[in-house]
């Protein structure tokens, strides 16, 4: 099967809170990411689904290092993110680009959008600049775009041009990993099917791994081969696409998948509908995190926390109920 | 046949293109506000005037004549009169746009300079550095800006050089503050993040990303500042602590003008015109460009 490109081991992410009583350290922490552990392989888009709050974005800015970890590990081809020198993870950044989910936020508003495409070259001192026009021009129109707009502002841009530019920008390293942070949800229903298609033709032609985050379901559908289902900072289920749609092994994905709208009116569909709210990520409950909500719910959901047990070879959930079927 | 009526059909767009980007250029988005055109038109003839005072000055304006004190405007070839000494007011005003420029321009520069720095430092990195910047520049705001000058001044005595010191001193909490308010929300902005998953180092993102993003309300800023530092020279003028006695400054005219109030009136009205026509046209003009200078806003 091969290495993977990024394998991500137990990495934690907490942060303190502000305690009630001023300049006293708080002991609380908010859990944002707890205990994660995923790989991804070369050429696979992995998919990261969850509700909002449950750190999927926290995730990313981790595998960015724009945050450190509390704790863990993070291997990019073998070298591990968390304890390189500034230097060393500047060069490895060149290889790992991020598409963030504003198009509007994320693209400085006093650059031309040449200025904007060009920076990562100018940042990591490649080429010179006429090398570095060419390759400006060159990245616009393989993201669809007219090459002559590159003296204009980004404010003179629809929302789906826009992500286009940040995806010309996150190209034009010519990185191995591209983590997409909601790329689409900003983004009208017509434009959200461009811009997929974009990085689904870009893929092909760069061979490119992508790490999607999303909530929209049918978005993830058509984007990944694999897909991790997160809750509460902790991942519940990660699967094979098939296995996760057709077979879902978790409550909580269960109930997720049962959300999807159906396509026509007169298919009938059974809805799991959860009760109670997402807990605090600050005092996640004792055992499984899922277990206030979970139909299904054991004595032993609540002291003991699964381990993400292996179904099948490509197909792990983190649940008592799987081994109670195998027993 | 088609294919060319589509490249001839974006050529016409590219066309209508550059002449509204020209429409929105930065010097036809300023000078269309009529005010701010009026400000800045103000602000070229005193510049004129300063740097060619001494061709459009009828005497030199440091000589005295007693037999020809407290002349009239228009009276023996005085165009606004003569004052105490019998020195040529509209020389003396002509002259005085010199003093009120520099110092209102070098010390604004001064406070900008550094007062921007020590804003970026301390809005950009936070924490203790941000609390200890920001405290001592709130000890300098807790006093008010012209008794600050006035202990400078007292400090470093009297000369042009330490009146643009004192004053530019003076200005330093109030840029500092400015900008690190800007920094502050620039910062948390995601195309700041991306730059910084793109690689770059602090000082990049500084210079090329937070900085230019913040300099806008810098500029408005800075425009209003150097008519408040022409009045502040004026006030330590008229308080004898700016510059030296025979050189002509608006303030200390005033400050000669205020024992002729009812003999002379004109004396002192004509130096306090001055700056207050000076101060409205700077104001006018940074209204103007903060307006221009956003260049997501179409006037």
């Amino acid at each position: 099967m091969g290495h993977p490109l990024l394998e991500v081991k137990q990495v934690k992410k907490h942060f303190p809170v502000k305690g009630t009583i001023p300049f006293v350290p708080s002991r609380q922490s908010v859990k944002a990411v707890d205990n994660v552990n995923f790989h991804v392989m070369p050429g696979e888009t992995l998919g990261i689904v969850g509700e909002s709050g449950c750190g999927k974005s926290t995730l990313a800015r981790l595998i960015n290092r724009l945050i450190s970890p509390t704790e863990g590990e993070m291997n990019f081809k073998n070298k591990d993110l968390v304890s390189l020198s500034k230097r060393d993870l500047r060069t490895v950044r060149k290889n790992i680009q991020m598409v963030f989910q504003d198009p509007y936020a994320s693209l400085d508003p006093r650059k031309r959008v040449g200025q904007l495409i060009e920076e990562p070259l100018v940042i990591h001192g490649v080429g010179d600049s006429v090398s570095r026009k060419r390759r400006v021009a060159e990245l616009l129109e393989i993201v669809g775009l007219n090459p002559r707009y590159q003296n204009r502002y980004a404010h003179e841009f629809s929302g789906g041009q826009r992500q286009r530019i940040n995806i010309a920008r996150a190209l034009t390293l010519n990185p191995e990993l591209i983590i997409c942070d909601e790329p689409v949800s900003a983004l009208d229903v017509s434009v959200q099917a461009q811009v997929i298609n974009l990085l689904k033709d870009l893929q092909k032609q760069f061979q490119l791994t992508y790490i999607f985050i999303s909530h929209d379901l049918n978005v993830v559908r058509y984007m990944c081969d694999r897909i991790a289902v997160m809750y509460l900072g902790k991942i519940v289920e990660i699967g094979s696409y098939e296995e996760i749609y057709h077979s879902p092994k978790h409550p909580y994905t269960q109930a997720l998948l049962s959300a999807i709208p159906v396509e026509s009116p007169y298919e009938n569909k059974e809805r799991i509908i959860l009760t109670g709210n997402v807990p605090s990520p600050i005092a996640p409950p004792p055992g499984c995190a899922f277990h206030e909500r979970c139909p299904f719910v054991m004595d032993k959901c609540k002291t003991e926390t699964p381990p993400l047990i292996e179904t099948t070879e490509a197909h792990r959930a983190s649940c008592h109920l799987i081994k109670k079927e195998e027993e | 046949m088609h294919n060319e009526t589509a490249s001839d059909r974006e050529l016409l767009y590219e066309e209508q293109y550059k002449r509204a980007q020209k429409e929105q250029s930065f010097m036809r988005k300023l000078l269309r506000n009529k005010l701010a055109a009026f400000g800045f038109f103000v602000m070229i003839v005193l510049v004129f005037t300063a740097i060619f005072a001494p061709w459009i000055a009828t005497h030199p304006p440091h000589q005295m004549d007693v037999t020809r004190t407290l002349l009239g405007p228009g009276e023996m070839g005085h165009l606004l009169g003569t004052d105490s000494y019998g020195r040529d007011t509209f020389s003396r005003i002509i002259y005085g746009a010199r003093i009120s420029l520099i110092v209102g321009v070098a010390a604004v520069v001064f406070g900008a300079v550094f007062g921007s720095l020590l804003g970026v430092i301390s809005g950009y990195f936070g924490g203790k550095i941000d609390a200890i910047i920001m405290r001592i520049m709130d000890g300098m705001m807790a006093f008010p800006f012209i008794l600050l000058a006035i202990v400078l001044m007292t400090v470093f005595g009297q000369g042009l050089m330490n009146v643009i010191f004192a004053i530019g001193i003076a200005n330093i909490p109030g840029f500092a503050r400015v900008v690190r308010g800007q920094v502050l929300s620039v910062k948390e902005a995601d195309y700041i993040d991306v730059t910084r998953s793109l690689g770059a180092k602090n000082t990049r993102i500084i210079f090329h990303h937070v900085l230019p993003n913040s300099i806008a309300p810098l500029i408005v800023y800075a425009t209003m500042a150097v008519a408040g530092a022409i009045i502040s020279e004026a006030s330590l003028s008229f308080l004898g602590l700016g510059v030296q006695p025979p050189t002509a400054s608006w303030g200390s005219m005033l400050q000669e003008g205020k024992d002729y109030l009812v003999l002379n009136p004109e004396l002192a009205t004509i130096s306090g015109l001055a700056i207050l026509i000076t101060v409205l046209s700077i104001n006018l003009f940074g209204d103007g460009l903060r307006d221009a200078l956003d260049p997501k806003m179409k006037i």
